[in-house]
């Protein structure tokens, strides 16, 4: 954009008072401030020895895990909706004819790569029967790529782990 | 000869150990209130090695220190070898050199030799005792300390270090001019660029010379922060423009010759600050009892106060130092010199004459109202500060129009003037 561009309005800056041309007043304000600051309660969370308090955990978006339901099965349908959905292509599901009479297919492999994952949600958003959800656990860590792709064993024993603190959406739109 | 040669070089020991270990810990200071001003904690694990002891992380700068040396060096190909070899060494020798004639205390009492090696003086708290050019040494110095900073920018055959050594070369020149304004009050006043008369001159009369020339003191102060390159005049390495400046390509031990030369320039403006201005050792009724030129005898007590009183004073100046890097924003290039040429030589020259005058016809002038001189000396110190200041911000010289230049988008002038 030229500096003649029509679309250009030039704004006057104000003037400066005899306060502002003497700088006496901005330097008092800068210092007091910073001394204001050097004395205030920090906000440092000290981790690992503190944990940062997550306000709402139900709406953090940390580690997935899979839900299971009332007889303890995995509750996804493999329906691929979370795969198509994913941004980063981090879903991988290898789906099977069900053993179970009440659906047509189940997960016979379902992996999450954690390290390419944005943590954006839509696979949560996206899941028909609220199989997928994503956990307020943000600590995780591991010492292997490898160790970081989780596989559907490893994704259900997180159920196991959050399901007293963050119950499922099914479980909480059952209690209303 | 003996006693004098060894006092010399303990002396020099103890200001080496001492100022880089200072350096090494004003890091870690300077980290803790960036830190508390930005309501965090800052560093405060490390402390003894190979023990989980943390010590409020007072370990840091040995891992600082560690990190630094042990890091890859790495010298890229495009650099001018030999300039960017010497570049850092220049700074941090000049920083280190600077305090041969910067006092640390007063003197020592004497009796510490033994009475047979015939030593009559106390022992003077300065590397060179007795430097007759004392200022004149430190300003020298300074200036060379300006060839590290161009040197390395220039060798480093890097556009960002370009211009942070063209920057500097420009910034440190220009506040010369208002630091050299700044003593030649002081000196006008105390007879003498010696820095331990100065600091006599101003125990003998019990004012300090920020009280009888606040002019100069804001002068050199601001002029003092410049030379530092201490935000906010850090341009020649504002490293949200230009990366890191004129260090941009330094690496390894290098980098670290020039963090340490930083902070040593901000000791050594600290201490001249607190020399010229803030009294030096002297503090009323607690380290007293100086009548003549150094000749008074002091105690171990009085000795060890002074000491203690000088580095409180430097250690109070340097925290508002660290203070002022949060506290305003950073002046952009044109403002800096603006401040420099059209604000802080004026008023050193204002300071200057005034002084000049206070000492031909001040005598006369105390006489003449019946005030005791030093009294009327600070009064007309303060009416000058005010009425400068005044007129300052009346004329407001600093001021400029921060639009592109009208012309330009005039109708007049609209097509042939602007560059494709």
């Amino acid at each position: 954009m030229k500096p003649n561009d029509n679309s250009i309005q030039w704004i006057k800056e104000p003037e400066l008072g005899m306060a502002g041309r003497s700088y006496l007043m901005l330097f008092i304000q800068g210092l007091t401030t910073t001394i204001r600051h050097l004395f205030s309660r920090k906000m440092t969370v000290q981790s690992p020895e503190e944990k940062h308090e997550i306000p709402d955990p139900i709406i953090y978006r940390g580690v997935h895990r899979l839900n299971r339901d009332e007889q303890g099965r995995v509750k996804c349908v493999a329906c691929f909706l979370c795969a198509t959905a994913c941004p980063a292509y981090c879903i991988d599901i290898v789906a099977a004819e069900s053993p179970w009479p009440d659906r047509e297919k189940y997960p016979q492999s379902f992996t999450i790569d954690e390290l390419r994952c944005i943590y954006c949600g839509m696979c949560e958003e996206a899941c028909p029967v609220d199989a997928i959800e994503l956990t307020s656990l943000y600590d995780l860590s591991g010492k292997s790529r490898e160790e970081m792709i989780f596989d559907k064993e490893k994704l259900l024993s997180i159920y196991d782990q959050t399901k007293d603190l963050e119950p499922s959406r099914t479980e909480r739109l059952k209690k209303g | 000869m003996l006693p004098n040669t060894i006092e010399a070089l303990v002396k020099i020991a103890l200001l080496i150990g001492a100022l880089i270990t200072a350096a090494a810990y004003f890091v870690l200071l300077e980290r803790w209130i960036a830190a508390w001003v930005q309501d965090r904690l800052g560093p405060n694990r490390v402390g003894i090695p190979l023990t989980k002891i943390r010590l409020f992380g007072l370990g840091q700068p040995i891992a600082d220190g560690m990190k630094f040396i042990f890091k890859a060096e790495f010298t890229p190909g495009h650099v001018d070898k030999f300039i960017y070899f010497v570049a850092p060494m220049t700074i941090f020798m000049t920083a280190v050199i600077a305090f041969a004639v910067i006092p640390f205390g007063s003197v020592l009492p004497t009796g510490i030799f033994p009475e047979s090696w015939g030593v009559k003086e106390p022992i003077q708290l300065v590397a060179a005792p007795g430097v007759d050019v004392g200022m004149i040494y430190v300003f020298a110095i300074g200036s060379i300390a300006v060839y590290g900073v161009v040197l390395g920018g220039w060798a480093s055959n890097n556009k960002y270090s370009f211009i942070g050594g063209l920057r500097s070369s420009a910034q440190l020149i220009s506040y010369e001019l208002p630091l050299g304004l700044g003593i030649i009050g002081v000196v006008l006043t105390s007879g003498s660029l010696r820095l331990d008369v100065i600091i006599t001159q101003q125990a003998q009369t019990g004012v300090w010379n920020f009280l009888t020339q606040p002019l100069g003191f804001i002068v050199f102060t601001v002029a003092a922060f410049a030379e530092a390159a201490r935000l906010p005049f850090d341009l020649p390495e504002a490293e949200q423009e230009l990366v890191g400046g004129y260090h941009t390509e330094y690496s390894g031990i290098k980098l670290m010759m020039y963090m340490v030369a930083e902070f040593l320039h901000m000791i050594t403006a600290s201490f001249l600050i607190v020399i010229l201005f803030l009294g030096g050792w002297h503090f009323w009724a607690l380290t007293d009892g100086i009548h003549s030129a150094g000749g008074d005898m002091v105690t171990w007590t009085t000795a060890i106060l002074r000491i203690i009183v000088l580095l409180v004073k430097v250690m109070g100046m340097i925290l508002f130092f660290m203070l002022a890097r949060w506290s305003w924003p950073r002046f952009r290039y044109d403002q800096l010199m603006d401040l420099a040429w059209k604000a802080m030589i004026p008023c050193g020259l204002v300071n200057l004459v005034v002084v000049a005058l206070w000492v031909e016809y001040g005598e006369r002038l105390a006489k003449y109202t019946g005030l005791p001189t030093i009294w009327c000396m600070v009064a007309l110190g303060w009416i000058i500060l005010a009425l400068t200041w005044f007129v300052f911000a009346w004329f407001d010289p600093t001021a400029c129009d921060n639009r592109p230049r009208h012309r330009l988008i005039s109708p007049d002038h609209q097509t042939e003037e602007i560059a494709p």
